[in-house]
């Protein structure tokens, strides 16, 4: 996303952080929503990490071929809003304490269903962009 | 929805987001690939939230530092985008190494953080 040899421009940055907030205020309302037992599998993270993936095909798609785009578009949309939408460290951490009340099953169901539908979800929303925004 | 628990939250991504941009600017600047970059914070993020977790933090901690911070600073979408675009280009030992490099490393550093923590 950052070619080298580049300034990284206070601008980008502030355009990373205002979405990483909206983002991130997004998964927080998801957990309050979607209560997470200790023990329990955790779909809230399952679902922003789903539905952050597909929203990264989808704006993949309409970026595509779409020099003219504003430049902040994707700092502020892919780095700032889905980067703070979707998580890592709460996936690993979910793992970890699964892993330590002897939910092993639950755990590696979850690590599947999360990089398989994650990963899947990416074309899927490249398509569904593709047939929103069919090209210049 | 607690007010000032989202604030943190707010707060903490504003930090966590912005650090992500720069490190991965940085691994590239460095000669790293972006897929470098995206691991880099998400085995940090996995490890401080694994602090977190380990010792027990609840509050305001949780909420500005794990919520926020570690939320804002890892990221699923650029990983799933990357695990994709290896697929596509028919790099699949590329994609498979991504995961067992994330799931190594991140699980790992989740892990070691939670020990760390818990004493």
């Amino acid at each position: 996303m950052v070619e080298p040899g580049t300034v990284v421009e206070p601008v980008v940055l502030a355009a990373v952080a205002l979405g990483g907030v909206v983002g991130s205020l997004g998964r927080y309302a998801v957990g309050l929503a979607v209560p997470q037992p200790a023990d329990g599998f955790p779909s809230a993270t399952l679902l922003v990490n789903v539905t952050g993936a597909f929203a990264m095909g989808l704006l993949v798609a309409f970026l595509v071929d779409r020099p003219g785009s504003h430049r902040l578009a994707r700092p502020f949309v892919g780095v700032g809003m889905l980067g703070g939408w979707t998580t890592f460290s709460a996936l690993a951490v979910e793992v970890v304490a699964l892993a330590t009340v002897d939910r092993v099953q639950v755990a590696l169901l979850y690590v599947g269903a999360t990089f398989l539908l994650g990963t899947l979800a990416v074309p899927a929303g490249a398509v569904v962009g593709q047939r929103i925004w069919p090209g210049p | 929805m607690n007010g000032l628990d989202a604030l943190l939250v707010a707060a903490g991504a504003a930090v966590g987001a912005p650090v992500r941009y720069l490190a991965s600017h940085t691994v590239r600047e460095l000669g790293g690939t972006p897929p470098a970059g995206t691991l880099v914070v998400n085995v940090v993020g996995s490890l401080v939230l694994g602090l977190l977790a380990g010792g027990g933090s609840t509050g305001w901690p949780l909420a500005l530092v794990g919520i926020g911070f570690c939320g804002a600073l890892t990221t699923f979408s650029t990983l799933a985008l990357e695990l994709w675009d290896a697929m596509a280009d028919g790099r699949p030992h590329h994609a498979v190494a991504n995961v067992a490099l994330s799931l190594g490393l991140g699980l790992g550093a989740a892990s070691l953080g939670w020990a760390l923590a818990a004493g």
